[in-house]
């Protein structure tokens, strides 16, 4: 017997008696009054910093800026550029600062919830230095309830819920922000 | 693996105990992690919802767990994941040593797994030749210093940073006597960031796997699973059996859980759920057994199966905080382990559920509501039913049991004994009597409380 066959027959073997699935319901949960200052609440309490805009030209604006002054600068929420999708993490490690338009923000744990097409390589979040994210803020739900009623994981082959910078307390306990990943999170509320 | 352990529980946490003012540190760190903890549970109003839920869908996850591993294989399969299925450790080990040896790869990088911990694939790979290189912070500070993480979620905690200083001017070259968590943290990712980049292939963990999808998700805060999954051409993550979700949707429930237990944070930093790999890239999940399926049978212990391994239960027992986890000698440390490693081999084992208050508060802390306190408990009576007890300690049970059982003799023992440690205490108070050790002995009272109420009932 192979061990997936021995390993499938113990389990139905030793399994108790079938027992019923809770069903979850939001009814439950809690709802914020003001989902904006919640998220950004919780969001900064954990390292993260919170910019409301009037409107979306002021990322722009800044993005040419920062591109002007000579840093590696990539931006897939106004550029979608299919060359970024083939680079290797030796292109990668040199990007100073990157721009990605999340999905939807999550008021109770102040995360965004990320499709691998909004990333436009999988690594670019993680390896940048500093991550800008912007947010729809009508797209911020209460819970992780709602958040998961909203998407479609499953469609994508990756997403990622961030919630902050980068960080460790694996030395004492003091904690360091910026440990493998981006060292900076901004997220820019339109 | 019953070979490596030199002492059991209690010798090794009187060595550790030596050590006064770092077992207080030990013990002050620790429940300061516990504190956050409930200054993160007290701010959702629903937590105990939560527990309850969550509990139920583990409950019922376990009752269906060979058609969800069924499911789960056939979704992934399909979404381009290769599985391979190990039942034990050393077959976990081979498969990772053949997938490596197939792709003629040599450097790997691994983010935190409990799980190639219990299989000891460090090891295992270092015996054929072949270097993993750890990338969350605490592991690799323990795996510089040749040791094994003393607790799942902060590997490092029993060290000081003056320890981690002088390991990495020793193995990172960095300037000698800076203590600074922040420059040793830097010093860190730089010298990890070379690993990454040029990383061939990439082991994980599994938090959670979705039977319904064929997806899993791997929570991290420092980002050190991603760095390696997306850098890699090759990623294998090793997932328990137990690891089994249904549901997309349940992640909800879970992920409010975890990270508010393990360290008092709303959610990890990075909840990365992967679907399929990425173009050019192999994605292998391997599924391990290694003693699970027998813990299934055993009602007692089924509970056990669970666990999400946020550790709570580590930060809140007066066991584990001032003993250590290394002197609970396994992958697992902690109440949790207690439960779980006699399962796996239960001679080597038998001291850990001895090594518990029984007061509870591990499972009033799990999320799942695993009755963590009962099952160590139940432990230690099939321990001393299949004579695992070292034989002093069996007479000394066998003596009690039938002290308890005659209450004239029970009272005259009571009697003399607080006479004697009233008038010569030296007879308690001394090296022979075990009870001693680190311990004052109390002062005896006059009378027992059974004399006082004889006394005072019709009053």
């Amino acid at each position: 017997m192979s061990s997936r066959e021995k390993i499938l027959a113990t389990c139905t073997a030793n399994k108790p008696a079938l027992v019923d699935l809770p069903q979850l319901s939001d009814e439950h949960l809690t709802h914020y009054d003001d989902k904006i200052a919640q998220f950004k609440l919780i969001l900064e309490g954990i390292g993260g910093k919170v910019v409301a805009l009037e409107n979306i030209e002021q990322v722009k604006e800044e993005i040419a800026i920062h591109k002007q002054s000579g840093e590696f600068v990539v931006d897939t929420v106004f550029n979608t550029d299919d060359a970024l999708k083939a680079q290797t993490s030796f292109d990668l490690e040199r990007v100073d600062r990157a721009y990605l338009q999340a999905t939807l923000g999550v008021a109770e744990n102040g995360s965004v919830w990320l499709y691998e097409a909004q990333m436009g390589n999988r690594l670019l979040p993680f390896i940048c230095q500093h991550l800008f994210i912007v947010l729809d803020k009508a797209t911020l739900v209460d819970n992780m309830y709602q958040a998961y009623q909203k998407l479609q994981v499953q469609e994508t082959g990756f997403g990622v819920f961030i919630a902050g910078p980068s960080k460790t307390a694996d030395i004492e306990q003091s904690l360091v922000i910026g440990a493998h990943g981006a060292r900076s999170l901004t997220v820019y509320l339109v | 693996m019953s070979n490596l352990k030199t002492l059991d529980h209690a010798a090794a946490a009187e060595i550790f105990i030596k050590d006064e003012a770092r077992t207080d540190w030990h013990d002050d760190t620790l429940w300061f992690v516990r504190q956050k903890r409930d200054k993160a549970v007290h701010g959702i109003a629903e937590w105990e919802q939560l527990r309850e839920w969550a509990s139920e869908i583990k409950n019922h996850t376990l009752s269906n767990l060979d058609n969800y591993l069924i499911a789960f294989e056939k979704q992934a399969e399909a979404n381009g994941i290769k599985i391979h299925w190990a039942a034990d450790a050393l077959e976990h080990n081979q498969l990772m040593h053949k997938i490596l040896k197939d792709n003629n790869i040599s450097r790997i990088v691994k983010s935190k797994s409990m799980l190639t911990e219990e299989c000891h694939l460090n090891d295992y790979l270092k015996k054929q030749g072949i270097e993993v290189v750890d990338t969350d912070l605490g592991e690799r500070i323990v795996q510089l210093r040749d040791e094994a993480p003393s607790h799942i979620v902060l590997p490092a905690i029993h060290l000081k940073k003056q320890d981690v200083s002088e390991t990495f001017h020793e193995h990172l070259h960095t300037e000698e006597g800076n203590n600074d968590p922040q420059y040793l943290t830097e010093a860190a990712r730089q010298h990890l960031r070379d690993h990454f980049i040029q990383s061939e292939l990439a082991i994980t963990g599994v938090n959670f796997a979705i039977a319904e999808t064929g997806g899993f998700v791997v929570c991290t805060n420092e980002g050190n699973a991603d760095m390696g999954a997306h850098t890699a051409k090759i990623h294998v993550a090793c997932m328990g059996i137990e690891k089994i979700i249904p549901k997309t949707e349940h992640l909800g429930v879970f992920l409010r859980l975890l990270a508010r237990s393990a360290t008092g944070q709303p959610i990890t930093t990075y909840s990365s759920h992967f679907q399929k790999p990425r173009s050019g890239q192999e994605m292998h999940i391997i599924i391990v057994d290694n003693g699970r399926t027998k813990q299934l049978g055993r009602a007692d212990f089924r509970n056990s199966l669970k666990c999400i391994r946020c550790a709570a239960c580590f930060n809140t027992c007066p066991v584990y905080r001032r003993s250590g986890g290394h002197s609970y000698h396994t992958a697992v440390a902690g109440p949790i382990g207690s439960i779980l490693n006699p399962n796996l081999d239960m001679k080597a084992n038998a001291d850990l559920p001895f090594a518990s208050t029984l007061c509870g508060s591990c499972s009033n802390v799990c999320p799942v509501k695993i009755d963590i306190h009962e099952q160590l408990w139940k432990w230690r009576q099939v321990i001393v039913e299949e004579g695992y007890v070292k034989p002093e300690k069996k007479i000394a049970m066998k003596g009690m049991a039938w002290l308890f059982s005659n209450p004239k003799v029970y009272r005259w023992a009571g009697k003399s004994g607080r006479w004697f440690l009233r008038t010569m205490p030296f007879l308690g108070n001394n090296k022979l009597n075990v009870w001693y050790k680190q311990r004052e002995m109390p002062e005896a009272p006059k009378q027992s409380f059974h004399d006082w109420y004889q006394q005072n009932k019709n009053k």
